[in-house]
């Protein structure tokens, strides 16, 4: 009962002061509202960030790289051979422990013209279909190269959604969508056929994004039919791989929209035009089992030793570091931040600590009087703690209401973050300010507890 | 069995090197139903005696019973529950809680005596009848004239039906006819029984008890009491 007066004569006490109140709980609320707002960022940042990690192939994907030959078998450089077809056969009949091999020859060029409209690819490689399950690629439109493609090293080519916006027309631009199978274009001064598209990729954020855009231009009454003329330099780039990039690891989208792949052969046929060797300038493998990364490692680290003649000129570069760096930066954004929000909090609990201070030295009659009347030091805690707990409680409150307010703006002022409020980050907010509350609330309690009835009736 | 029996009781406060007899060996009885007035100039000790007849505070040597329980030694929450239940103050300057209306400044002592609320309510229309305010239950302290604002702390000291009411200077801060309205309630309470101590530096006030004792630097000095052959002059040492 007394706990319940409590409550109730605390709301009355803060209301007395509304002014005080509401500027001491100010503190509270900006400490509260920052660490809300701090996580829903950072909680942002982390689905964007995974996101595109997954999009630029899993953690089982493991890329081979050249290496300069180590100190000891410097003499024998020369011999090294590089990655070959060689490897990629051993491979293929010997490592077991790997699901997908996927040797890569670059063009050289980046460019892909029609007629005199020119578009920058991320890359444009020769590939075999291992590259497609690696990278994770999903051909919606087309087919993927022919038998006969790959062996006749024929001029096609499977591009992403990128390029098509920019050779063809961009969907969101011109209102209708363009599948450009059958059309040529031109790479490296040779004409190839497009036999087919992948699938758009993009973040979850992005995509939202865009169904709203474009459900909120099907409300729009249709203007005149307007022909597309695509530029050199596109000036809606809300797809395009420049500068400004889609939200939160939107790169990795981007760059995988503005791929094109040619077959294998077609590469080594028609741009590499006097090599005898099948030199190749990627491999790719994917572990058929994650867990065991370091034995299938080891497995292709022996095989390709034998082909390689004993002479360690390449390395492994796994994924799990770039994951790793990814954890880390998140870690250290997540960390420095709740130290900055508690710290907000820690000065909003002093604040509530010296109102409390003044209130109960404005109330040191009152306190007396109670006691008088047989309210025991306990009971008079209390009042008093109960009053902190009800005054931080409530800037915790409105630090709810503001952190919403804080991550609407944050969420539609930045290109890079799409800010999630979670369920546990309010709850754990709202514990701190309680938390606080009561901290701040012991020593004036105490003080208040302790007073001596007499003394405190004479107090004037 | 008296209702207060206090047996050489001192009380001495140290300050610095120096010893203050607040009180000095005061052996006094004070009878249920007693209308009784202390009375004393200011730095007396009639203070201090209200003080710990009130239990807020306790004897340095000495015992004192109050309704049978031994106060010298009791700790400070068995005072207030004590204070809480057996007795009730009523003030110079009415201490009533300026945020709280007329009934819920009666209600706080049955708050801490945990009576329920429904029960709570009727005994706060209850009170008020008594000191004739019925009408003013929602109305603010600082919305009542200063002898409307000593009924209601009336009212609030004997909300929990307390063995001992002690009024310190409860006309002091009223006009001569208030105080008056005021001392006769008392004078009327006293006839239902009620155990009263009237605390007051004023001779006139202190005439309408039957009984007197003044406190001259920490001791008794005088007792008068009307009761006994009327004007029977008793002389302590």
């Amino acid at each position: 009962m007394i706990f319940w007066n409590s409550i109730i004569v605390g709301f009355k006490q803060i209301w007395s002061y509304k002014f005080r109140s509401f500027l001491t709980m100010l503190g509270i609320s900006l400490g509260v509202s920052s660490l809300i707002a701090m996580s829903a960022i950072v909680n942002g940042m982390e689905n964007g960030m995974k996101e595109g990690f997954i999009a630029s192939g899993g953690l089982d994907k493991v890329v081979i790289d050249d290496q300069s030959v180590p100190t000891y078998q410097e003499h024998l450089a020369e011999m090294a051979p590089g990655k070959t077809m060689k490897d990629i056969d051993a491979l293929r009949a010997n490592a077991s422990m790997l699901k997908h091999i996927s040797p890569e020859i670059s063009t050289n060029t980046r460019y892909a013209f029609r007629g005199d409209i020119r578009t920058r690819a991320s890359e444009i490689t020769g590939v075999t279909e291992d590259a497609l399950f690696i990278n994770q690629h999903e051909i919606e439109y087309g087919r993927w190269f022919t038998k006969l493609d790959e062996e006749n090293g024929s001029p096609v080519c499977v591009i992403g959604t990128q390029i098509r916006d920019e050779l063809f027309g961009n969907p969101d631009v011109i209102g209708e969508e363009i599948i450009p199978l059958g059309e040529q274009i031109i790479i490296g001064e040779q004409l190839f056929t497009i036999v087919g598209m992948f699938q758009h990729y993009e973040s979850e954020v992005a995509r939202r994004e865009r169904l709203e855009k474009r459900a909120a231009q099907a409300l729009l009454p249709k203007g005149p039919e307007k022909a597309f003329k695509p530029t050199v330099t596109s000036t809606d780039n809300s797809r395009s791989w420049g500068p400004r990039r889609g939200r939160g690891g939107g790169w990795a989208f981007d760059r995988k929209n503005s791929t094109i792949y040619i077959p294998l052969k077609t590469a080594l046929v028609r741009f590499r035009i006097a090599e005898d060797s099948l030199q190749l300038d990627d491999i790719d493998i994917q572990v058929a089992d994650y867990e065991k990364l370091e034995d299938s490692l080891q497995q292709t680290r022996n095989i390709l030793m034998i082909t390689h003649n004993g002479i360690e000129d390449f390395t492994f570069n796994t994924q799990e570091s770039n994951s790793e760096t990814i954890e880390q930066s998140i870690q250290n954004s997540r960390r420095s931040g709740t130290i900055i929000s508690i710290i907000a909090l820690i000065v909003g609990g002093i604040g509530v600590m010296n109102i409390m201070l003044a209130s109960i030295s404005e109330r040191i009659r009152e306190i007396g009087l109670r006691k008088a009347m047989g309210a025991t030091n306990s009971a008079v805690f209390t009042q008093i703690i109960i009053e902190s707990i009800v005054l931080s409680s409530l800037g915790g409150l409105i630090g709810l209401a503001i952190s919403y307010g804080l991550v609407y703006i944050v969420g539609s002022l930045s290109t890079s973050n799409a800010p999630v409020i979670k369920i546990e980050n309010l709850i754990i907010s709202m514990s701190f300010a309680i938390i606080i509350g009561l901290i701040a609330g012991l020593y004036p309690s105490l003080k208040a507890a302790k007073l001596d009835p007499i003394q405190a009736l004479r107090y004037e | 069995m008296a209702l207060v029996e206090l047996k050489n009781v001192s009380k001495i406060y140290q300050v610095g090197d120096e010893e203050i007899r607040a009180l000095d060996n005061i052996t006094l009885d004070i009878e249920s139903g007693e209308f009784i007035s202390i009375i004393g100039p200011s730095g007396s000790g009639k203070s201090t005696l209200m003080h710990l007849l009130g239990c807020l505070d306790t004897p340095t040597h000495g015992t004192l019973t109050l309704d049978g329980i031994q106060i010298q030694n009791a700790s400070p929450m068995q005072l207030a529950a004590i204070r809480n239940r057996k007795i009730g103050f009523v003030f110079q300057s009415f201490n009533l809680l300026p945020k709280l209306n007329v009934a819920q400044n009666i209600e706080v002592p049955m708050i801490y005596a945990g009576v329920p609320a429904r029960e709570r309510h009727e005994r706060v229309m209850e009170a008020l009848k008594r000191v004739n305010l019925e009408n003013r239950a929602r109305h603010r302290p600082m919305q009542l004239s200063g002898g409307q604002q000593q009924r209601v702390a009336i009212a609030r000291a004997l909300i929990n039906n307390p063995r001992i009411v002690f009024a310190d200077e409860p006309t002091g801060n009223l006009d001569t006819h208030t105080g008056e309205t005021i001392l006769s309630l008392f004078r009327e309470l006293s006839q239902h029984g009620h155990t009263i101590v009237l605390v007051t530096h004023n001779p006139e006030i202190a005439a309408v008890t039957p009984r007197k004792i003044e406190i001259r630097d920490g001791k008794i000095s005088l007792t008068l009491d009307e009761r006994l052959s009327g004007k029977n002059l008793h002389i302590q040492s």
